[in-house]
């Protein structure tokens, strides 16, 4: 099959690539852009540990095309860290114990992303759904829970102290 | 000598054992630089994917490789008669059993392997596979294991037609697979015969799988030029696979490596070798190419090996009082069509005859019969800790079933049946000398806790109000940390574990164990504990797993046996480099060894406390400065037997509420306290227990592998195949006691299995209590809610 | 894991992309959110050779008021559907059923259209749109059609759309004043299909129900309409009773298939309580 080509924007930078339009995102992030912080755990779109933010919202890599990329903003767990600092969220899975083996961390960390940019306040219950898309077999999911209540509350307190020296 | 604030500062520094510190191998997860199996690319690899029969039971008629070979890209397909010249299309398992690496005239199972096409690329070897033409001729499955040994069934093991034996004493037909016994029968049954009370009751440990987030996989790469095989796999046990893999290609052991690096969760699935490795490995010595395999979800689901299936009559006799006076317990064991799991050789079925619990039962017996069915290979695995699960699970429902009989507080009967302390070391009926316990003080403060008083009250009026509410209990002990040489041995080898610790001149250190983790921490815990012993901050500790040709041998990690056994080796390691720096500091101190005393993190001159050396200084001076006679250097390696198994012990409670119009159950409280001895890091036991918990959720509320009656597979992709999600956890309480184990250099015990083998029957329990009243006694796993309602519809209840 | 190979293609325009089914029939298949067709795909249920790919075509996006009706493109996502004010004021049936389809990274692609026009029985917006008494816009070769909802869905996986058509927009009425709606879903876990749904639209005048509109999701070959229970409240006061019977009547319009959810005495059942359910909540709703 013939292949095609897609550009697309990946943790800020550009990038293109020569696919068949069969050839699944979260391939060719991991193989062909040598990406493999994003992983597979299903072939049926339930597990999550593929799920990138994609164009501002969070998506299971595993069920795009890459060539449906063309001219998106893709951010994976690789770009979440900034000049070096580790994003909150990062930063409060170390501090809560939220990964074991960490498989399903980088998912994790990119639907939390999204999801404190669309809640930045949210109770337990809403945590638990806003996460619901992505499994864990190891946490059992409350170590997870308190890291993204963590995270919440540093990015809110910075967000504070940055208003008020604004 | 009292701590001082200077003391305490020092033994801070160190994070040591008992300090609930952060993870080391937290940074690469996070940044998503952690190197899994299907992140290894090497370079001129190529790609193996499985050709699966679509039936249970069939006859291999031809296959047809023709078309798979003429799409460009595909290098090679292999069958069953591409490896017969070199003896591999069988080979051994870990259960004396043999089994088809690639399907030899017939397949047993569906979805067994049939073939494997090797191509240039991953999308083009899944389109080779489907243009491999395989013909079968079908022939009738057994799917019920208690049809595998009627008189007609067909016969499964063709290649064992006329083996007395595979592995484990005689065999009564040729879909058996052996029989096990424990215990006394004739007292047993004679206690059975004059008891004032019995109970009896049918108890499925239903077939489920440990699906653990990341599948297995490998990359098998021979080099030519040197001779030398390296393996990257997702493996629990490098090192038994790397001997496995010796006695399979003839290679000289010295000529193998294995790697395992990062592991996407084991739970026991990862123990195995598997067909898939062994074909892609050879594959890679046959084209001199590195060739990867990876199993998709649903082929992890439906072939790798699963847990349970164990069919059991659980029977008790007590006094009217509850005292039970003999238990009996017979099992059907479904393995599927080979014996593939991790067996010690004295023990194919696992440590089941734990069976007796935390409870003083003077006499007993259990009979496990294995059978063959065409359903996949398996049994052990999914923090069973080799069958406890099972176990457990019997015993917890059965005394929660006596209870019922005579209308006994299901708390207050526990009480009555416990081992007491004074009765510790108990050698118990079946044959288990329990080193340790104290089951009472655990129990009450549980539930206390939990108000039970106030629970049972409340329950009381819910149920005059028709509304079901449940209180389940589950006071286990179980047995982990395999084992004592004598007592067991896997093909042969001793399940000790090794510990070896280099420190380096400038005062950190290396240590490398035959111990495998999978999410555990093991870079984190066993750093603590050299902390502690050896007074080097974690910090400074590297700890590292998983390269044979690195790491001394050991037999990994499942069993919860890396802190009974591995830890115990890494304690004695760094005991050892103690000792030796003991005598380096009197040669520094010009003291003899005797005046000399231990302080968190230095030698000291007793009564001269100014008079001392850091094990940073003695380091340094390991390289420069030893006495005479003494060599240089700083390091050691233990290799330690354990002298007995280690028993854990907990007591959960759990309440939930049913909705009788649909049958949902909601977990309203989980409360678990769990005793494993020392314990090294808090946060990481709490980790474990969460995790383990959760997988309990799962196995007691919607986990199960079914087949339909020809043997086809129902449910075994994540569509079906219960993975709850953060919506339906619960939230976990866990609480604890400390009851150190006499015998392990640290007192530590293990812990991440008790949660899964003590959660399974709280569930259980609670949900049964809450039925109890309508005169339910016992009901399966998995408890849906259209399995519940059901039951409440057939009771008239369900309104 | 691997799906099979097609060509792609990625029309910008609703007459392009008709054009481009025209030409190709039964071997293309419309790539929208995706998330019921890569899995088919990625399994190797469905290999269709050719892919048109919908989600440029920004015409079919969006949810707007059209003369006093409520119209949505058929690619607007679930998530979307969600966060609109507009829908959450005039017709909060709709976010509240989008809630509780998938889990929240399907709801970001998956689609309105999709799940109204894949014809899958399990699909929650089917039954909604019964619900609504929704009509949906068909485009073809030969022009713009309209369809009933309620005349939409002729069997499994069979609907009223041609190879050749395109659902591009979905039309309703806004809420009517005393009118309360809800939809209860019974499922094995968050993000499955249902094992029994029902959505029930209930205008009330005092204790007294006006008129009902019932439909039921994943309880037959297709969405069903519960007319028979809804003439049981039809002009009628509303007692516990009364839902009761038309939760039984409900149950009399189900023909659910056994499978690993339950079997059909149990799924009957089940649809029966969200039936009742349903209604319950929307008459609450209705009173205010």
């Amino acid at each position: 099959m013939a292949k095609t080509q897609v550009s697309f924007n990946l943790n800020g930078a550009p990038v293109d690539v020569l696919v068949e339009p069969r050839e699944l995102l979260i391939h060719v992030l991991r193989e062909q852009l040598d990406q493999t912080g994003s992983h597979i755990g299903c072939e049926t779109s339930h597990c999550g540990a593929c799920t990138v933010d994609f164009n501002g919202e969070s998506v299971k890599s595993c069920t795009l095309f890459a060539v449906q990329a063309q001219g998106a903003e893709v951010m994976t767990v690789e770009g979440l860290a900034s000049n070096g600092e580790l994003h909150p969220l990062q930063q409060a899975f170390m501090d809560e114990h939220g990964l074991q083996c960490g498989y399903c961390t980088p998912g994790m960390l990119m639907r939390s992303y999204r999801f404190l940019l669309e809640n930045s306040d949210p109770s337990e219950i809403e945590i638990r759904e806003g996460m619901s898309g992505n499994l864990c077999r190891c946490t059992g999911y409350q170590n997870i829970i308190k890291s993204i209540q963590k995270a919440a509350t540093v990015i809110n307190e910075a967000g504070r102290d940055e208003a008020k020296t604004a | 000598m009292a701590a001082t604030a200077e003391s305490l500062e020092r033994k801070d520094k160190l994070e040591g054992i008992g300090c609930a510190r952060k993870r080391k191998e937290d940074p690469r997860f996070i940044q998503g630089k952690g190197t899994y199996i299907d992140d290894i690319k090497l370079p001129g690899m190529v790609y193996g994917a499985l050709v699966r029969s679509p039936h249970a039971h069939a006859r291999i008629k031809s296959i047809n490789k023709e078309k798979a070979l003429a799409l460009p890209g595909v290098i090679t397909v292999l069958t069953a008669d591409d490896l017969k010249p070199l003896s591999l299309h069988w080979m051994p398992t870990l259960g004396s059993d043999v089994q088809a690496v690639l399907a030899d005239e017939k397949v047993g199972f569906q979805m067994q392997e049939v073939a494997m096409v090797i191509a240039e690329e991953r999308y083009i070897a899944a389109d080779g596979v489907e243009l491999v033409e395989v013909e079968y001729e079908e022939l009738p499955a057994i799917v019920d294991p208690h049809k595998s040994m009627d008189a007609d069934a067909p016969i499964i093991r063709e290649d064992l037609v006329g083996k007395d034996e595979v592995g484990h004493g005689k065999r009564l037909h040729d879909n058996h697979i052996f029989t096990w016994e424990a215990g006394d029968k004739d007292s047993t049954d004679a206690v059975f015969d004059s008891a004032e009370v019995t109970v009896k009751e049918e108890i499925l440990n239903p077939r489920v799988h440990p699906c653990p987030l990341e599948t297995c996989g490998c990359v098998g790469s021979f080099d030519k030029v040197k001779g030398q095989l390296t393996v990257y796999m997702t493996s629990q046990n490098p090192h038994l696979v790397r001997t496995v893999l010796a006695m399979l290609s003839g290679l000289p052991e010295s000529k193998i490596r294995v790697v395992t690096n990062d592991i996407g969760g084991g739970f026991g699935n990862k123990v195995p070798v598997y067909p898939g490795y062994v074909v892609a490995i050879v594959a890679s010595i046959v084209l001199g190419r590195p060739v990867k395999w990876i199993e998709s979800r649903i082929e992890n689901i439906s072939t790798t090996g699963f847990a349970r299936d164990y069919h059991g009559i659980g029977e008790l006799a007590a006094d009217k009082n509850g005292r039970i006076k003999a238990l009996r317990f017979n099992v059907l064991a479904d393995h599927g069509a080979f014996n593939s799991h991790v067996s010690a050789t004295k023990w194919p079925a696992g440590l089941f005859s734990i069976c007796t619990g935390s409870y003083d039962i003077p006499t007993a017996h259990v009979r496990v019969d294995a059978v063959y069915t065409n359903k996949a290979p398996g049994g052990v695995a999914y923090r069973c800790s080799l069958r406890v699960t099972e176990a457990v699970y019997l015993i917890e429902r059965m005394i929660d079933i006596l209870a019922q009989k005579l209308d006994i507080d299901k708390a207050e009967i526990r009480r009555r049946n416990f081992v007491q302390p004074d009765q510790f070391p108990y050698n118990t009926s079946l044959g288990w000398t329990v080193d340790s316990g104290n089951y009472e003080p655990a129990l009450d403060k549980v539930l206390k806790a939990v108000d039970y008083e106030g629970l049972r009250k409340e329950q009381a009026e819910k149920r005059a109000n028709g509304e079901l509410m449940g209180i389940g209990i589950s006071t286990f002990t179980e047995i982990v940390g395999a084992g004592p040489t004598k007592a067991c041995d896997i093909l042969g080898i001793g399940l000790f574990d090794s510990c070896e610790i280099r420190v380096n001149p400038t005062g950190s250190a290396i240590a490398r164990m035959g111990t495998q983790t999978q999410g555990q921490g093991h870079e984190t815990t066993y750093a603590q504990i050299i902390a502690t012993e050896l007074g080097i901050p974690s910090e400074q500790v590297q700890v590292e797993e998983g390269d044979t040709d690195k790491a001394p041998y050991g037999a990994g990690t499942w069993g919860s046996r890396s802190t009974p056994v591995g830890a115990a080796a890494v304690a004695k390691a760094a005991r050892k480099i103690r000792d030796k720096a003991r005598k380096i500091a009197a040669h520094l101190l010009e003291v003899s060894e005797d005046d000399l005393e231990w302080d968190i993190d230095q030698f000291k001159v007793k009564g001269v406390p100014d008079q001392a050396r850091t094990m940073k200084e003695i380091a340094m001076a390991a390289y420069s400065n030893v006495p005479d006679g003494m060599e240089n250097g700083l390091e050691a390696v233990d290799y330690y037997d354990p002298p007995n198994f280690t028993f854990p012990f907990g007591a959960y409670v759990c309440v939930v509420d049913i909705d009788p119009k649909t049958g949902e159950i909601k977990v309203r409280r989980f409360y678990a306290l769990d005793d494993c001895g020392t314990r090294i890091n808090d946060m990481i036991i709490d980790g474990q227990v969460h995790g383990g918990l959760t997988e309990a959720f799962a196995v007691a509320m919607g986990q199960l592998v079914d087949f339909d009656e020809d043997g086809n597979l129902l449910g075994n992709s994540l569509m079906d195949y219960f993975l709850p999600t953060t919506v339906e956890t619960p939230h976990w309480e866990t609480d604890y006691t400390v009851t150190p184990s006499p015998h392990h250099p640290l007192g530590a015990k293990g812990v991440a299995e008790s949660p899964h083998v003590g959660g399974i029957p709280c569930f259980s329990n609670a949900v049964i209590d809450a039925l109890s009243h309508l005169g339910v006694t016992h009901v399966d796993m998995p408890h849906t809610a259209h399995r519940i309602w059901k039951k409440l519809h057939e009771l008239g209840a369900s309104k | 894991m691997i799906p099979p190979s097609f060509q792609y293609h990625a029309p910008g325009s609703v007459d392009d992309a008709v054009a481009l089914l025209s030409q190709y029939g039964d071997e293309a298949k419309l790539l929208a959110g995706g998330h019921s067709l890569l899995p088919m795909m990625k399994l190797r249920f469905a290999e269709p050779e050719h892919l048109v790919d919908i989600n440029n075509i920004e015409s079919l996006k969006g949810i707007r008021e059209d003369n006093g009706d409520i119209v949505i493109g058929a690619m607007t996502s679930e998530n979307a559907l969600i966060n609109s004010a507009l829908l959450q004021e005039k017709c909060p049936l709709l976010p509240e059923a989008a809630r509780l389809i998938a889990d929240p990274q399907v709801r970001n692609r998956g689609t309105i259209g999709g799940d109204i026009a894949h014809g899958d029985p399990a699909n929650d917006h089917p039954a909604i749109m019964m619900a609504l008494d929704a009509t949906f816009t068909l485009v073809g070769p030969s022009g713009s059609r309209q369809v009933a909802a309620t005349d939409f869905y002729l069997g499994t996986f069979y609907t009223a759309l041609e190879a050749d058509e395109i659902l591009t927009e979905i039309g309703f009425a806004p809420q009517s004043p005393n009118t309360g709606a809800s939809y209860h879903k019974l499922k094995r876990k968050t993000g499955d299909f249902a094992t029994a749904a029902a959505a029930a639209v209930v205008e009330m005048s005092g204790e007294t129900c006006k008129t009902a509109r019932i439909a039921l999701t994943n309880l037959g070959p297709t969405a069903l309409r519960a007319s028979d229970a809804e003439a049981v409240l039809a002009g009628q006061v509303i007692t516990d009773d009364l839902i009761d019977q038309a939760a039984q009547k409900a149950m009399e319009t189900c023909d659910p298939a056994e499978d690993l959810r339950g079997d059909a005495e149990y799924k009957t059942h089940m649809g029966g309580e969200m039936t009742r359910r349903a209604i319950r909540t929307a008459v609450k709703r209705a009173k205010g």
